[in-house]
């Protein structure tokens, strides 16, 4: 549907070569928006695992410790 | 004393950007006019340019921060100048490439020389991407800190310099084809100004989300160190700056062996690494 | 934690309380001792200048074969003498430090009560001697191995536009040199630094010497460019002036 409305708007034009180029173009933009998030959610797994196996550690060492209201890490400031 | 979180306004900010950056696109596609020479294929320089600009931007306000990281010797201001260069270097990685597109469809080829900003570009470029190697082969984190910052302001300051040289040697060549945003029409101009904030938006949460995530690495590596009294297991260097503030002095252990707080120095035994 | 950022004049106070009758060297004499270290040095050694003009000549016939050509002129013959030159520049910039830095010489250096900027200044003074000299050799041999133009009605404007270009290489050659000589890559990192840096001057440099190196029309180098070379040179003399102090410190 946004297609056709797309289509509707332009005059008739050589959207089959000019198209491709400015596609790619938007694509090049939002692959590297896409790769960003992927390796930021790729880090953000491993510093959620550390800090899991932190907790874990800290808990073996001392059992007597009073535990910390549980915060997840994600609502640390 | 406890870092400046990054993470506040993250939400705010990604918000602005989804928004501004959707206002761009229904802009570029909906309401901007055809151009009379090129057509649809014009429509790329809504994103080619922008990115340019702010790329060139980041670069210099990466210098900008590595003066103040000279100034005060504080490594948070080194890491800010790193993220702002490292996202400034992928935002000019998308400029050279939509430009080398815009290049392809208007003109046939995949680079052209008469285009001053993608020529100043690859110069900058090439010149940034020196920026990791040179932290890379420093392993002293202060020294590296510090070089790295002189080479920031030494870079930040070549781009606005190189840029005009480039400018004024190929305007005797060709007339400038691509990137003309001196006389626009209204329509396009107002498209183009939403455009750059859309991609200054997109520039500014991409680099506090980089903030924020090393940030918390390092505060959960601090973590590691005071707990466990040992590193992460290493996983190669990085060029990366820690980014976080130096570390207090431990407290000396009292006489019962403990640290102020009832934290044990050392592993416990049985503890494997 | 932050270490004194102001030079020579931090520890001058210090020293002079020890030692009540030590005035500090005034800074030209210092710029003066320095060069004339790193001239001995040279001298004796013979290591920069000599390789830097054999590789220009031999950089010439290179380009002789690359280009199949036995005369160039104009734009052609602008662009192999800059190129060549620059080049031959790096080997220079990359020998600059590095006797200071395997042999104690920073440390020495900073021991010493005299303004840091003073080394600075020392090491561009010497590297532009060097590029003088590389220049006594190269052009005349360019003109007599490459150059199809008689070089001598060129000369003025020429040396003009090398003096200019010199600087800026001298400036950017040395901060780069000091960056780079206390690394790990320092051979690979210190060309990778200087290039792009060059390319401003580069650029008002062939601009400048093309329209000099016509066999017709010839015509003298355009202000406009010489000021665009001296804009340059200033404003990274100012910089590294500023930011020298930064790469000294240990």
């Amino acid at each position: 549907m946004i297609a056709t409305g797309l289509l509707a708007e332009l005059p008739a034009l050589p959207l089959h070569t000019a198209g491709k180029y400015v596609a790619a173009a938007y694509i090049v933009l939002f692959a590297m928006v896409l790769v960003y998030l992927a390796i930021i959610s790729v880090r953000m797994s491993r510093t959620e695992r550390e800090l899991g196996e932190l907790l874990e550690r800290l808990d073996g060492d001392q059992p007597a410790t009073p535990r910390q209201a549980d915060r997840e890490p994600g609502a640390e400031r | 004393m406890a870092s400046r979180p990054y993470g506040k306004g993250l939400r705010a900010l990604s918000i602005t950007t989804v928004a501004a950056m959707t206002a761009a696109l229904a802009l570029v596609f909906f309401y901007a006019p055809l151009e009379a020479e090129q057509g649809f294929l014009q429509k790329i320089f809504y994103v080619h340019v922008p990115l340019a600009i702010v790329s060139l931007c980041g670069f210099v306000l990466g210098g900008l921060l590595a003066i103040q990281h000279l100034r005060t010797r504080d490594s948070r201001w080194d890491m800010r100048s790193y993220v702002a260069i490292h996202m400034a270097l992928i935002f000019g990685l998308a400029t050279l490439i939509t430009g080398s597109i815009w290049a392809k469809g208007s003109w046939g080829h995949w680079w052209v020389w008469n285009e001053p900003t993608l020529v100043s570009f690859l110069i900058v470029f090439l010149l940034y991407a020196t920026y990791q190697p040179l932290r890379f082969a420093i392993e002293d984190p202060e020294r590296q800190s510090r070089y790295a910052s002189v080479f920031a302001v030494t870079a930040g300051a070549f781009v606005p310099l190189n840029f005009i040289a480039v400018r004024m040697s190929t305007s005797f060549l060709h007339p400038r084809t691509l990137s003309s945003t001196s006389n626009l029409p209204g329509s396009m101009g107002f498209t183009f100004l939403v455009s750059v904030v859309a991609i200054a938006l997109l520039y500014a949460t991409l680099c506090k989300y980089e903030l924020t995530v090393k940030h918390t690495r390092a505060q959960v590596r601090a973590l590691r160190r005071r707990l466990v009294a040992e590193d992460s297991p290493a996983r190669g260097r990085s060029a990366a700056p820690s980014g976080l503030p130096e570390e207090e002095p431990r407290p000396a252990p009292g006489p019962d062996g403990l640290a102020p707080g009832g934290q044990r120095f050392g592993s416990a035994p049985g503890t494997a690494a | 934690m932050s270490t004194a950022v102001d030079g020579g004049a931090a520890t001058a106070p210090e020293r002079s309380e020890q030692s009540p009758a030590r005035p500090q060297p005034a800074f030209w004499s210092t710029v003066a001792a320095v060069m004339r270290k790193e001239l001995l040095v040279e001298l004796r050694t013979l290591e920069s200048v000599p390789g830097m003009s054999l590789f220009a000549v031999t950089t010439f016939v290179v380009f002789h074969f690359a280009l199949n050509r036995g005369s160039v002129e104009g734009d052609l013959a602008a662009g192999i003498l800059w190129v060549t030159l620059l080049f031959a520049a790096i080997l220079g910039v990359n020998r600059l430090f590095v006797a200071d830095a395997d042999q104690g010489g920073f440390d020495g250096f900073l021991l010493a009560p005299v303004d840091r900027a003073a080394m600075l200044v020392a090491k561009v003074a010497t590297l532009l001697l060097y590029l003088l000299a590389l220049e006594l050799v190269a052009v005349p041999a360019f003109s007599i191995l490459l150059l199809g133009p008689s070089v001598g009605p060129a000369l003025p404007g020429l040396l003009a536009t090398l003096a200019l270009g010199d600087v800026g290489v001298a400036v950017i050659g040395t901060l780069v040199a000091a960056m780079a000589v206390r690394t790990r890559s320092r051979d690979l990192l210190g060309p990778l630094l200087t290039l792009p840096l060059f390319v401003p001057i580069v650029i008002g440099g062939a601009r400048c010497t093309a329209p000099l190196l016509e066999f017709a029309h010839r015509s003298g180098p355009s202000g406009r460019w010489l000021a665009t070379l001296g804009v340059y040179d200033l404003v990274f003399g100012l910089l590294a002036y500023a930011l020298f102090d930064f790469l000294l410190e240990d």
